[in-house]
Parts: C-alpha cells; sequence; structure tokens
C-alpha cells in the first residue's frame, strides 16, 4: 500500500525511527486524555445539535406556540432564536475552559514524554 | 420615483464617490498583498501564512473569510422580504461553529500540513483519497465561488448604475482579475490581511447601520419589530416562523434539509478548514474559534436590527424592484439612514466582503489542486516546494478564469440555491469522512471513498434534478421542466447517505484499516506530537 511522503512526516531530524504511536495510545495517560475528550465533546454535540433541531422543528410545527407575545412585539420564536446565540456563546466558553483545564495538562504531559523519550 | 430608481440616480450622481472608495480598497489591499507577498519564501508561507498569526488575528480573518455577500445582503434581505425565517439562517450560520469548535478545529491543525487533503488521507490510501479530497474541494469552492461572483456582478453594476451588459461582465471580470493577484501574489498572507481588514470594515458598517436603525426607535426593539409588522402589512406573521418554509408539508421539510446543510456544512468547508493552519498551535486553533464566534454572533445578532430595520423603514416594492431576492435592502437601507455618503461606504464595505470571501475560495482550491492533486498524485510527492507554489499560482489564474466565466453566464441565477448547496455539498461529502477519519478506528479507504464520492454526486445530482435549476419561476432554467426531486436543498437526504456509506463501504472493506496509521493519527491529533 501507499504510505504517506516523506515530507508528510515530523520533521524533527532526531526522529530517525517513528515514535511509538501504538504504544502511547494504548498507554493509561492516553486513554485518560481521550476519555476526556469524547466524553466532553460528543454528548456535548449531540446536545447542541438537538437542541438546535428542536427549533428548527418548533419553528416549522409549532406556529401558535412561537407567535406567542411576551413583551410587547417580543415573541417566544425571537426569544427562542436569542437563546440559540446565547447557548452557543456559552458552549465555546466552557469547551474552553474544561479544554484548559482537563485536555491541555494531559496531552501537554504526553507530548513532552514523546519529545524526550522516543 | 421609487427608491430603487432614486437609489441608482443617486448612485449615478455620487458614482465618483463610490469609485474613488473602491479604488482605495482595492489599492491599499493590493499594496498589502504586494507587502505579504515579498514575505513569502516557502510553501507554508503561500499555503498557511508561515502560520505566524495569532488567535484573535486569525478568529478576525476567519469571520471576513466566513461573513460573504450572502450573509451580510443575503440575511438582512431575507429578513426583510420573508421577516422571522430570514433570522433562521443566522442561527444555523452561528451554531454550526461549535462542531468546529467541539470536533475539527484542534485535531486538524495537529494532524494536517496545507489542505483539507492531508487529515482525510492521513490514514488511507494517498493517491485515491487525496484525489477525491482535491475534486471534493474544487466542487464546494466553485459553487460557493459561483455564488459570490454572480452577486458581485449583479450588486457592483447596480451600486454604479451600471446598466449595460457588457458594463456588468468587465465588473465580474475586474473582480476575478483582483482576487486572482491577492492569491497568486499574496498566499494566504496577502489574503489573511485583507480578510481581516474586511472583517473590521464589515462589522462597524453594520455597527453604525445597526445604531442609526435603533437611533430612529429610542432603542426600543419591540417598537422596531411593530413597525416593521406594520409597514410590511403582515402584522405579527411577519414576526413568526412560516412566512417563507410554513406553505406547505414539502417546504416544511425543505427548512429542515436546510437547518442540516446549513449546521453540518460549516465544518467541511475547506476554505474555512484551511484558515486553522495558520496558527502556530491547536490552542491557538481553539482561540481563533472563539473569537470567530464572538465576532460572527454580533455581526448576525445585528441583521436583526439592519433586516427588521429595512423592513420598517423602505418600501417593499422598492426593495424587490431593485432586486427581487433582497440582495440590496442594505444598501437601501444605508441611503435612507445616511443618505448617499453611507451608501457609498457600504456599498464599498459589500464590495470589500465579496473580494475577500472570492480569494479565501480561490486560495483553498488552488492549494488543494497544487497540494493534493499535482504534488501528492500526478508527481506522487517527488515536487519541490518550487514547483507546488508554481502549480498553486497557476492554479489560482485557472479557477480566477472559470470562476469569471461562471459569473459572467450566472449573473441572473438564484444565487441563495447556490450558497445552500455549496453547503450541503461539504456536509455531505466532506464532514463523514474528516469525523471518522479522526474518531472511528475501523475507517478504511473504501468508505472515504464511497463517502466523499456518495456525498459529492448525491448532493449535486438531486440539486440539479431540483426546483432551484428548473420547473419554477426563480429556477435557473424556467421554462426546462425535469425537477422531479421536491427539495430546493438536498442536505436531508445527501448529508445522512454521505454518513452511511463511510459506515457501509468500510464494513464492506476487504482492506483491515491500517492500525499503526490510526495511533499515529490519534496520538498526534490530541497531543499537538509532531505537528508542522
Amino acid at each position: 500500500m501507499d504510505t504517506a511522503p516523506a515530507s508528510d512526516r515530523p520533521d524533527d531530524q532526531r526522529q530517525q525511527e517513528p515514535p511509538p504511536y501504538a504504544e502511547v495510545q494504548a498507554s493509561a495517560e492516553f486513554g485518560e486524555l481521550r476519555r476526556a475528550h469524547r466524553s466532553f465533546a460528543f454528548p456535548l454535540t449531540i446536545a447542541f445539535v438537538s437542541w438546535y433541531l428542536l427549533y428548527v422543528l418548533l419553528s416549522n410545527y409549532a406556529d401558535d406556540f412561537m407567535g406567542t407575545k411576551l413583551v410587547g412585539n417580543i415573541n417566544v420564536a425571537l426569544v427562542f432564536g436569542l437563546a440559540q446565540f446565547l447557548t452557543t456563546f456559552l458552549i465555546a466558553w466552557w469547551y474552553s475552559r474544561h479544554a484548559a483545564a482537563k485536555l491541555d495538562p494531559r496531552s501537554a504531559a504526553i507530548k513532552s514524554t514523546l519529545d524526550g523519550g522516543a | 420615483m421609487n427608491l430603487h430608481q432614486l437609489a441608482v440616480d443617486s448612485a449615478s450622481d455620487h458614482r465618483p464617490l463610490i469609485i474613488t472608495l473602491f479604488s482605495v480598497f482595492v489599492l491599499a489591499t493590493l499594496g498589502i498583498t504586494v507587502w505579504a507577498g515579498r514575505q513569502t519564501k516557502d510553501a507554508t508561507d503561500f499555503y498557511a501564512g508561515g502560520r505566524s498569526f495569532s488567535g484573535f488575528q486569525n478568529g478576525l480573518a476567519i469571520s471576513g473569510d466566513y461573513m460573504s455577500a450572502a450573509s451580510f445582503l443575503g440575511i438582512a434581505g431575507a429578513i426583510a422580504l420573508a421577516g422571522y425565517d430570514g433570522f433562521l439562517y443566522s442561527i444555523g450560520f452561528l451554531v454550526a461553529w461549535l462542531v468546529a469548535l467541539l470536533l475539527v478545529a484542534e485535531p486538524l491543525r495537529n494532524t494536517g500540513r496545507y489542505t483539507m487533503g492531508d487529515v482525510l488521507a492521513f490514514r488511507m490510501r494517498q493517491r485515491p483519497v487525496r484525489t477525491a479530497a482535491g475534486v471534493s474541494t474544487i466542487v464546494v469552492s466553485i459553487f460557493y465561488l459561483l455564488a459570490q461572483m454572480a452577486g458581485a456582478g449583479v450588486l457592483v453594476s447596480l451600486l454604479l448604475g451600471i446598466t449595460s451588459e457588457a458594463g456588468k461582465i468587465l465588473i465580474v471580470v475586474l473582480v476575478g482579475v483582483v482576487m486572482i493577484l491577492y492569491v497568486s501574489i499574496g498566499g494566504m498572507k496577502g489574503t489573511t490581511w485583507v480578510q481581516m481588514v474586511k472583517a473590521v470594515m464589515l462589522i462597524a458598517g453594520a455597527l453604525l447601520m445597526t445604531f442609526l436603525v435603533l437611533l430612529k426607535f429610542d432603542f426600543n426593539v419591540s417598537d422596531l419589530l411593530g413597525k416593521a409588522a406594520e409597514n410590511t402589512k403582515l402584522g405579527h406573521a411577519f414576526l413568526e416562523p412560516g412566512l417563507k418554509y410554513g406553505v406547505t408539508g414539502t417546504t416544511k421539510l425543505d427548512f429542515i434539509s436546510l437547518g442540516l446543510a446549513l449546521v453540518l456544512g460549516t465544518a467541511g468547508l475547506p476554505h474555512i478548514l484551511i484558515r486553522f493552519y495558520t496558527v502556530p498551535t491547536a490552542k491557538a486553533a481553539r482561540n481563533s474559534v472563539n473569537w470567530a464566534i464572538g465576532i460572527i454572533g454580533a455581526f448576525y445578532l445585528m441583521t436583526i436590527a439592519l433586516g427588521f430595520g429595512a423592513a420598517a423603514l423602505l418600501n417593499k416594492t422598492d426593495i424587490t424592484t431593485s432586486n427581487k431576492a433582497g440582495n440590496t435592502a442594505a444598501p437601501l437601507l444605508a441611503e435612507e439612514l445616511g443618505g448617499p455618503v453611507l451608501l457609498a461606504v457600504i456599498s464599498a464595505v459589500a464590495f470589500a466582503t465579496i473580494l475577500a470571501v472570492v480569494a479565501g475560495l480561490t486560495l483553498a482550491s488552488s492549494s488543494s489542486f497544487a497540494h493534493d492533486l499535482y504534488a501528492n498524485v500526478i508527481r506522487k510527492g517527488e515536487a519541490t516546494q518550487e514547483e507546488e507554489i508554481k502549480a498553486a499560482r497557476w492554479a489560482t489564474v485557472g479557477i480566477g478564469a472559470v470562476a469569471v466565466v461562471l459569473g459572467v453566464f450566472s449573473r441572473d441565477l438564484n444565487v441563495a440555491g447556490l450558497v445552500a448547496l455549496a453547503f450541503a455539498v461539504a456536509a455531505s461529502a466532506n464532514l463523514p469522512t474528516i469525523l471518522y477519519s479522526l474518531f472511528w478506528k475501523r475507517f478504511t479507504t473504501q468508505g472515504a471513498l464511497w463517502s466523499i464520492y456518495g456525498g459529492l454526486i448525491s448532493s449535486v445530482v438531486l440539486v440539479l434534478f431540483s426546483p432551484v435549476v428548473s420547473g419554477k419561476e426563480s429556477s435557473m432554467f424556467k421554462h426546462a421542466d425535469f425537477d422531479w426531486f421536491p427539495l430546493e436543498n438536498p442536505g436531508l437526504i445527501s448529508i445522512p447517505l454521505g454518513f452511511l456509506l463511510g459506515w457501509v463501504g468500510s464494513l464492506l472493506s476487504k482492506e483491515k484499516p491500517d492500525k499503526d496509521k490510526y495511533a499515529e493519527l490519534e496520538v498526534r491529533s490530541l497531543t499537538g506530537y509532531g505537528a508542522h
């Protein structure tokens, strides 16, 4: 089978033989990093896509509810739409906080092992 | 005399002012481009701006790349005509960024070098997957490009008061030439600076107009909405979902289809993805998406004021005589608010918007041609950096020429359908392979090929037989009738099909997935080890 051209490999000249990727992948530290990313990003992705689709479906099939006036000419549909903006900002902020606390230290530790050890 | 006529007349009266502003923008950005070109020495400079931009700079450039004519002129016009249903676009375009933030931006930055194909082909047999990735990149970019070029021709001609056919063609050619110069001279560095300048201009222009609209209503949004409902004579229905998409069961399905394409398309758009390579680390890529979400979100909030402001302050027939799709609502609103001077300024902003986006699209497709197709498929990885950059520069000229020709022939076409198609193709052909590649260990070359080509072909074919192309008054060919697929947007069918084909293709594959390559991809994507 074809392999990646040499230019796609890490530029580091010290790497005479490929780093032990399979070993790292199987390690407990890497397992934790993967879990910390997936257990956060996957459910949250399902959640915000569902929340968005709920909005799409309500806009389609629940006209009366969406048209309910709340204050003056501001109705449920507008508030629901603005809520999508708000949740997008909040999720972005939440993910970045999670990444800084749970992902960055773990990935930096594994990376420095690879840099030093291989 | 209606307002459209007024706009054309005052555009003619103030043509010197508008032309001056356009020229200042073009000359200033070409200056930046030449300066950036002098600093472009190797392939990393050309493709990825030397990876020297900060998270904030890239966030600004992403915003400049993403907020196209469809966002500024299209959404303002859609809200002005269809009320609340126009606002639905803003929401999909924004929420979509979370897919990029949570799943795509950082792993892509860590594992790829220059193109989307770098990541798609990482674990796979290089030549077939690179070919597929290159084809898909170029198809998506050309659809997107076509929409922008068609919009540019119509818009700029209107704003400059040019009505002759030759004049309109000349404008499209001019846009094409400037865009080829930006990309071939300045590469990613030049293009990035142009996008940053444009983003600042667009945000400033939108802020000014939003302020002026709200000032007219003493900053009472409810009054603004009330006046819009009253002025359009549609009453409260104008403020509720359903005017455009709630008509029949089919239009409702179409809306779901559009919603899916918008939310899943962004993270598969090649011109957006290559922007993540311009920053030094995955963390900077994350920061740039956060900045982009903030800037783009703020902009889309302002589209409420612009769109409903146009509905409240302008006469509907003035908007539609000027452009049936409402694309000129924002400039007309500018004239209403601030006279010919503001019209000229906002026109220059719109022009900058289009130029920056077409430059980004041309760069994405010529990069993919040079790096994926030329260097890795045709030359099998043997090309030197100089040869690769040379191929990219020539590809820029070629793709620019194609865009100009298509733009000239399509200037009367329905632009909105093309943009939504670009999103649908990106979501069907690119996103499944990106996600499977990064997160599914059993994914194989066959799965990638089935998914990319299956998503690409199904979405394009469904559009070909949709009412966008034939059968309706608003179709490209209104006198022909081969629209057996009832939805204008194919996403509802083609996106699940793309995911399904990637899965089935992998399971039925005789070839075993490459475990070592997946180990390398997974470790590198999460840790940033060996990132370029």
